[in-house]
């Protein structure tokens, strides 16, 4: 049964913001990998392989009901717990990580997954109910359960990055879904003293990076090198870049990971602030318009989904951002469309895909 | 027309717009930072961007030091040097290229293509060409620098081998950190290129050999002239690690294997710490500590006889007549037996349809324990094999550490296999059969052993029945002679032996060794008391023994048998077991247990005693 209106409400905005900021990416990949050596499938192209493959998932995504989803909800996400439990028992370990379930041509990674799956278990969750002024603690309890086994599940592996993602993804929807201001003081004075209590349990390589961050010279070639070189590139830019190719920190090579976590140094140093003024605008239109997406839905589970998927762009966004000029400690979040990875580019397509579904869909009830 | 989900909650439109609010208001916090960074700090980034020449040179720490048990030292490191390329310095790729080909004497394409390769890496890396330049070299390349921009000369530790490829498998070797461990170390400081442990102990111990590396602090000037120099972080060396190896002990071992192929392994039997651990061939761990060519490499992995294989842990070999200890300790605690029981041995022995023949073919005539166990002979086993029956036999093989690994610390240990009837049943879907008992109490058939199971075994016999897990290091150090790590005993398993059995048994094995028939004589001693057991094992099962008979030395190399030895001494007040395999030695009597005899010589210092004995039995 094919609706003609699907195509009509197709939504034009989204993907062509989406194609848009991807392209710019794979542009600015093509300067930042230029002083590699010939023979291998230059970074750029592949990237654009992935951009193919991403496009192929989002229209796949959005191809099927998003309503059928509420109901796979939470067999989504007891087969995705099983599989961190898995990974966590007989996952490729290699000295100290455990992330990955080998699948022969390629690794699966449990924890990206679980990006997307919280995001559709928690809309499910909060969907179904409708509480006025807001939930009580009490009420939180299930979606703190359902939040937090994943969220220590991955803690474990040790992936503090992406478990922190998954945490803020969850925290977004459920303030998303109201919370009640008495609630609200609690746990907000609880967080602070479970940040508190965190740095005990923190690996020690992890308050190494707390530490460094706080002082880059403390260890000048590892992650403080990184921290310094890439606010020199970010820096001297200046207003209007040194142009394309011209970045002398990325082309000299001084910048590392340049076309993974690092990218965006290569651009705001070749473009300067005007070019990372523009790219953070048409990034904030983005999450704008996804958030119009969520408004303009037709029920609750689609408004919910399409607001996690929001929250999980923007705490990317944010994360990586703030990592590369400064703001925040390193922790090897890639940005999304922008970056080089096929994970990361995957993740991010299935999670347009569910806005492009919501959206097109917002008149069909 | 729109339908309204968000309608019905008050608060939930609101929500919108202060989701909405929130966004922008951070991500007009990223855009004053960088206001900040491109705008008003732009001047000091930008000079330093054009200042970007100071560079951070790591300082090697030198990798710690092994030591046998006595101090004596085994791995050490010495200087290498590495002649590498600092690309932003480099004022003419070719004619540099073209200049170094001629003083190092190297092919010039090559060092293109090394220069290639490295570009992947940052620039303020430099690009190594070549390494480990001997010494003539090296100052060849020094005096002719100012020709050579962008040239350095690195001299890094690394490791050397006094003893060449004495107890190699247990050092274990060296290699470039891969690029998985990379990213899951690299919190660890490691960085591509960096060397990590392999295999054996450097892998182990990799942590604590490593050490720290120190930090250099260069600047330079346009042209790559070194301005200023400063020590940010001193290297910390890594730690010295005393294993439990007796070297004087290994080198006689490996030298009394000769050219043959197999395993031995010597254990203290009151503490579990291996004096020996050997495993022929071996390869030289030079090799790689230079970095091993692709040609060398393939030579190795492609041997017939497996130089990279660890056979004291991880080859898997049936057991033989060595296993006869198990079963007769078995039978006895079973009370299947008492050490009179006797059998009429003609030669053969039938069940159903299958006649079992025995090594000795007119057969041993009435034999008892100790007269089975000292000349081996295979129809009194199947006889008490089969009335014990698979379960007790498996279990007190289990009980004395056989078919599961013995713990080890070193990666890879096998564990074995002790064949049950579940065991059976989930491997073949098939019942268990008596033939495969019968076969089974001769060590033959489905059971499989380790070199060092075997002795973790002999080990407990002579004990008294404890399991020890086998100990490798006995201490590590820092480099301030702190004492960071120690090993102690450590008791697996204490196995329910009754003292009256035991000591039949023990009996027995003594006459192995020391009484005329005994098919153990090579190691027999005047001054002190060793007890054993021999061992054949099969690695094709012949139809008959005609063939046998006629085969003898005229089968092919890689068909004849591996021969075993097991023994403790002094049988009285035992200190030391030892186990050795020799692969496609035809006879555990006559090619395993000389090597033995070297090994207690060595330990007890019986240097060359003259009763070296005049024939050696042939039999199992």
């Amino acid at each position: 049964m094919f609706d003609r209106r699907l195509l009509t409400h197709f939504d034009w905005v989204l993907i062509l913001t989406v194609c848009l900021i991807a392209a710019v990416g794979i542009f600015n990949l093509f300067s930042a990998t230029a002083s590699w050596p010939a023979g291998v499938t230059p970074i750029y192209i592949k990237q654009a392989y992935w951009l193919a493959i991403g496009m192929v998932i989002a229209l796949l995504v959005c191809a099927l009901d998003y309503r059928h989803l509420e109901y796979a909800g939470f067999f989504l996400y007891g087969l995705t717990i099983s599989l961190l439990v898995f990974v966590l028992l007989f996952g490729k370990t290699s000295m100290g990580a455990t992330r990955w379930i080998d699948l022969g041509p390629f690794n699966l990674q449990p924890s990206e997954v679980m990006k997307i799956v919280i995001i559709i278990t928690l809309a499910r969750y909060f969907s179904g109910r409708n509480h006025f002024p807001g939930y009580s603690l009490r009420d939180l309890l299930v979606p703190s359960a359902l939040l937090g086994l994943p969220a220590l599940l991955i803690i474990k592996q040790p992936d503090l990055g992406t478990a922190m993602l998954v945490l803020f993804i969850g925290i977004s929807m459920a303030l998303f879904a109201g919370v009640r201001k008495s609630a609200l003081i609690v746990l907000a004075f609880c967080g602070t003293a479970a940040i508190w209590g965190g740095w005990f349990l923190l690996h020690d390589y992890q308050k190494e990076r707390i530490r460094t961050f706080l002082n880059p010279e403390r260890d000048p070639l590892g992650s403080g090198y990184h921290i310094i070189q890439s606010k020199i590139a970010v820096g001297s830019g200046g207003f209007f870049g040194k142009g394309f190719m011209q970045g002398t920190q990325s082309q000299l090579s001084f910048l590392p990971e340049r076309h993974t976590d690092f990218a965006f140094s290569v651009f705001a140093e070749e473009w300067g602030f005007a070019g990372s003024l523009a790219l953070l605008l048409v990034y904030l239109f983005l999450i704008i318009w996804g958030i119009y997406i969520a408004r303009r839905a037709s029920d609750r589970f689609g408004m919910f989904l399409a607001l996690g998927v929001v929250a999980m762009l923007f705490w990317h966004i944010v994360i990586n951002l703030g990592m590369v000029i400064g703001l925040l400690p390193v922790v090897g979040v890639p940005l999304p469309l922008f970056s080089y990875g096929g994970t990361s580019m995957v993740t991010t397509m299935i999670g347009v895909g569910l806005l492009l579904n919501v959206s097109m869909r917002r008149f069909i009830f | 027309m729109a339908l309204d989900p968000a309608g019905g909650t008050p608060g939930l439109k609101n929500r919108f717009l202060l989701f909405s609010l929130f966004a922008i208001a951070i991500f007009l916090l990223l855009l004053c930072r960088l206001w900040y960074l491109q705008v008003i700090s732009v001047d000091r980034y930008k000079s330093l961007s054009e200042k970007n020449r100071t560079r951070y040179v790591p300082i090697a720490a030198s990798r710690g030091p092994i030591f046998d048990r006595n101090g004596k030292l085994l791995v050490d490191n010495r200087p290498s040097f590495d002649v590498s390329i600092m690309r932003q310095d480099v004022e003419d790729r070719d004619l540099l290229l073209q200049r170094l080909a001629t003083y190092i004497d190297a092919d010039g394409q090559e060092l293109r293509q090394r220069w290639e390769e490295g570009k992947r890496f940052p620039v303020y890396r430099p690009i190594t060409v070549a390494e480990d330049v001997d010494r003539d070299t090296m100052e060849k390349v020094q005096e002719n620098s100012v020709d050579l921009p962008g040239m350095l000369i690195g001299v890094h530790p690394a490791r050397a081998y006094p003893y060449g490829d004495s107890a190699a498998h247990l050092f274990g070797y060296l290699g470039e950190v891969t690029e998985r461990q990379l990213r899951d170390l690299g919190d660890e400081g490691y960085r591509a290129g960096d060397l990590v442990g392999k295999s054996g102990i450097e892998a182990l111990l990799e942590p604590y050999l490593r050490g720290r590396e120190g930090l250099r602090r260069l600047e330079v000037d346009v042209k790559g002239k070194e301005l200023r120099q400063t020590q940010v972080r001193e290297p910390v060396p890594g730690n010295r690690v005393f294993l439990t190896i007796d070297h004087e002990l290994q080198l006689a071992t490996e030298a009394a294997f000769g050219d043959q192929a197999g395993a031995a392994v010597a254990l203290d039997v009151r503490t579990g710490e291996v004096l020996a651990l050997v495993s022929r061939p071996a390869f030289n761990p030079a090799l790689f500590a230079r970095g091993i060519t692709g040609p060398e490499w393939t030579e190795l992995l492609q041997d017939a006889r497996h130089p990279l294989q660890d056979k004291a842990i991880k080859g898997l070999y049936p057991p033989g007549s060595t296993f006869k200890i198990v079963v007769a300790l078995a039978a006895l605690e079973a009370g299947v037996i008492t050490p009179s029981f006797t059998v009429d041995c003609d030669g053969s022995f039938t069940l159903g349809d299958s006649t079992f023949r025995c090594w000795k073919k007119r057969g041993h005539g009435r034999t008892d324990l100790k007269k089975a166990l000292r000349e081996s002979c295979d129809v009194w086993f199947y006889r008490v094999g089969l009335e014990l029956g698979i379960d007790r036999l498996s279990e007190m093989a289990f009980e004395l550490g056989l078919g599961h690994s013995t713990g080890i610390a070193l990666q890879g240990e096998k564990g074995g296999l002790i064949p049950t009837r579940q065991w059976k049943q989930k491997r073949f879907n098939a019942p268990w059969y008596d033939g495969e008992t019968v076969i089974a109490a001769i060590g033959q058939g489905y059971v499989l052993t380790t070199p060092l199971q075997l002795a973790v075994m002999t080990a407990a016999v002579a004990n008294g029945g404890n399991v020890l897990r086998p100990q490798i290091v006995k201490r590590i150090e820092d480099w301030q002679g702190t004492i960071r790590k120690e090993s102690s005993a450590e008791t697996l398993n204490v196995a329910h032996l009754d003292e009256s059995n035991l000591a039949a048994v023990r009996g027995a094995l003594e006459a192995v060794v020391n009484e005329p028939h005994g098919t153990g004589w090579a190691t027999h001693f005047e001054k002190i008391t060793v007890a054993g057991k021999t061992g054949t094992s099969q690695v094709v099962r012949r139809k008959s023994d005609e063939e046998e008979e006629q085969g003898r030395d005229g089968v092919p190399y890689r068909f004849r048998d591996h021969g075993l030895f097991v023994a403790y001494a002094p049988a009285e007040d035992p200190e030391i077991a030892v186990t050795v395999v020799v692969e496609h030695g035809s006879h555990g009597g006559s090619a395993a247990a000389p090597i033995a005899r070297a090994m207690f010589e060595k330990y007890f210092g019986l240097a060359e005693e003259t009763s070296v004995p005049a024939t050696p039995v042939v039999g199992d």
